[in-house]
């Protein structure tokens, strides 16, 4: 029997079973429920093409949408304590942990990446719902830390692409100290002058919306997206009404001022690659008029002329690489 | 008379029958002054018995309870001349967060914290101690002004949690939070928090991103309220106290992570039947806690925030 089941049944699945046929070939909208054939989905980037709504994406496919034709690399994350409570519920957690690992291959809700959006060098952190619904732990938080300094050091901007329920309960009271470290974090790159956007997908509420999540230089939003601090359902049983139409949805976080724009997947790579541009190559650094030098100490006039003085450099200049002054501290 | 929790009731029968006694002995019966003294003697044992080996999900409910001292109350045994200032100067007055200047010990605080209300009326007023926006806000906008005066900051934190309501959605309450706390990361003054009775969630840490963070014996501070987490991990509510044992929520388990730096003992049947020596425990604790902190220059001040918040939970890594 084992050698029945152990040996010869994965070589004869191996040999027949390999076909790449999803289990599915159709997908019933959530929103509308059309159907919709698998290949019109992927080809459309998991937008019903019959009522646009946004469907979820893998981190792998939301990965290549995000990132110019080169491609990405993804950084190691270091180690970090995975079950710092011993805790357990119905299910121990370390065997949550484990489900969740060997399912995604990664080690926690969160990939760190570099790579090119629109031809300016960005690092790149991204949650990931699927992996015990993008809950924040310790290993989010060291890792968006990792995130952070790795835009500081590259000079780089950092974006943050949000899909969680919020903290990681299994991990108590150090998932919601990772709120303040979090936010200490994108803070690390704000401080260096860099750009730090985010752009929330759905589902971001909770602790995550509450610390890093909220406070991107720019937010962008996925349409349909659900953005909230407590959920809705949490909402209905306090307050015994029924929500307004639309509520904690991405067009309703616009409407009420919260997030800078909500912009179509199919346009979101476009939309970064200008915003970066427009942030990251300012233009030639504005026409110096020479003082004259009686006014002016030799010294300072020696700086003036250095550091705005090259006229002739009308390439476009990261403006990073002005900041190396500014941002230590 | 006190409001006995469930874990209480022997006390409850035996402080029944000395308040019945102590009407009896107006007779001017001598004996039953000596019965009054035994029974007493009795309860105050059973009291200590029942408070040396309070299990997590006991500490929630005393941490809970209805008499228990809250912001009002050390505002008042702790402050003179409280000054409080209202208003987030864009929306409204949140009565869930209170706040303002006042004399502790000599020197000149910003006084922030929230309040629960102590009865019907004053409970809806403060609406239970679950702030919206503004209620964060508020506290911005006193966190930073106390940084302009150089006033160091107390904050007091006793929330079941933020209001989870259409028009604080709307308002950005989680919006409101992040902004919280990072003004707390970033201040250039000395920020000592206090956990007085429950800290719920994003709605305490937004207070409580402090230099040093002190929790009174009986009070509890976790990620979701040990309700929800079994709601939601155990797919019911009667979890609660099992939820309450895995969170790892009381003032003991908290100082062991790392995450409190001080226990402030109360006294023996906690603060809600001894509020007065409660309440000057915690002044004490303040005091010294805030000691330390003056000796500290603007920059040294915000370095060991960030430090204390960029290492936490690293100390398990290690041992």
């Amino acid at each position: 029997m084992n050698w029945l089941s152990n040996f010869v049944r994965p070589k004869i699945s191996a040999m027949v079973g390999k076909k790449e046929v999803p289990d599915n070939m159709w997908r019933k909208c959530p929103e509308c429920g059309q159907m919709i054939f698998h290949r019109e989905l992927e080809e459309n980037l998991y937008v019903c093409p019959h009522c646009d709504h946004h469907l979820r994406l893998h981190m792998g496919q939301r990965l290549d949408l995000l990132f110019d034709g080169e491609g990405y690399q993804k950084i190691e994350l270091p180690e970090s304590v995975s079950d710092p409570l011993k805790f357990r519920d119905r299910k121990k957690y370390t065997d949550r942990l484990k489900d969740a690992r060997s399912a995604s291959g990664d080690n926690d809700a969160i990939i760190v990446s570099h790579g090119k959006i629109g031809g300016v060098p960005v690092v790149a952190a991204i949650l990931n719902f699927d992996f015990m619904g993008g809950s924040m732990g310790l290993a989010v938080g060291e890792a968006i830390l990792s995130a952070a300094r790795l835009a500081v050091l590259q000079e780089a901007p950092l974006i943050m692409i949000t899909a969680s329920g919020g903290a990681r309960m299994q991990e108590g009271i150090l998932s919601l100290m990772q709120m303040p470290r979090s936010i200490l974090a994108v803070n690390k790159v704000k401080e260096a002058g860099l750009p730090y956007i985010t752009i929330l997908t759905d589902p971001t509420s909770g602790g995550v919306s509450a610390s890093f999540a909220m406070r991107g230089d720019i937010a962008m939003a996925e349409p349909g997206a659900v953005i909230c601090f407590a959920g809705a359902r949490v909402i209905e049983e306090t307050i015994h009404e029924k929500l307004p139409e639309g509520f904690q949805r991405a067009e309703y976080l616009l409407d009420h001022g919260m997030v800078d724009m909500v912009v179509h997947r199919r346009d979101m790579r476009d939309t970064l690659a200008r915003v970066l541009n427009l942030l990251c190559n300012p233009g030639p650094p504005a026409h110096v008029v020479a003082i004259p030098p009686s006014t002016i100490s030799a010294k300072n006039g020696a700086a003036k002329t250095r550091n705005g003085g090259n006229k002739k450099n009308a390439a476009p200049h990261r403006r990073s690489t002005d900041k190396k002054d500014a941002g230590k501290d | 008379m006190h409001n006995f929790l469930d874990f209480e009731k022997p006390l409850s029968k035996l402080e029944a029958k000395i308040e019945d006694l102590r009407h009896l002995s107006d007779d001017g019966d001598i004996n039953i002054a000596d019965e009054v003294a035994k029974l007493q003697a009795k309860s105050d044992k059973i009291l200590k018995q029942l408070y040396s080996k309070l299990t997590p999900w006991q500490k929630v409910q005393v941490a809970r309870h209805p008499d228990r001292p809250h912001f009002s109350d050390y505002m008042e045994g702790l402050v003179e001349d409280f000054t409080p200032l209202a208003g987030d100067r864009a929306f409204a007055e949140d009565r869930a967060i209170i706040g303002g200047l006042g004399r502790f010990r000599g020197r000149t605080v910003m006084l922030i914290g929230h309040e629960k209300g102590a009865d019907t009326n004053t409970r809806m007023q403060h609406n239970f101690g679950m702030a919206r926006p503004e209620g964060y806000r508020k506290a911005i906008r006193l966190m930073k002004m106390a940084d302009h005066f150089g006033l160091p900051v107390l904050t007091l934190v006793d929330t079941p949690g933020a209001y989870p309501g259409v028009g604080a959605e709307e308002r950005g309450q989680a919006e409101a939070i992040a902004c919280s706390i990072e003004t707390c990361l970033g201040l250039k003054v000395p920020l000592v928090s206090a956990v007085i009775g429950e800290g719920g969630s994003g709605g305490a840490i937004a207070l409580a991103a402090a230099n040093k963070v002190l929790m009174l014996e009986n009070a509890i501070y976790s990620v979701i309220s040990p309700e929800g987490c079994a709601s939601i991990l155990w797919r019911s509510g009667d979890q609660a106290q099992d939820a309450a044992e895995a969170m790892k929520l009381t003032a003991q388990d908290l100082l062991e992570l790392g995450v409190a730096d001080v226990v402030v003992p109360e006294p023996v049947g906690a603060a809600h039947r001894f509020p007065v020596p409660a309440i000057a425990a915690l002044g004490d604790a303040v005091e010294e806690a805030l000691g330390e902190l003056m000796e500290l220059d603007p920059a040294a001040l915000r370095r060991q925030r960030h430090e204390k918040f960029l290492t936490m939970g690293e100390a398990e890594a290690t041992s």
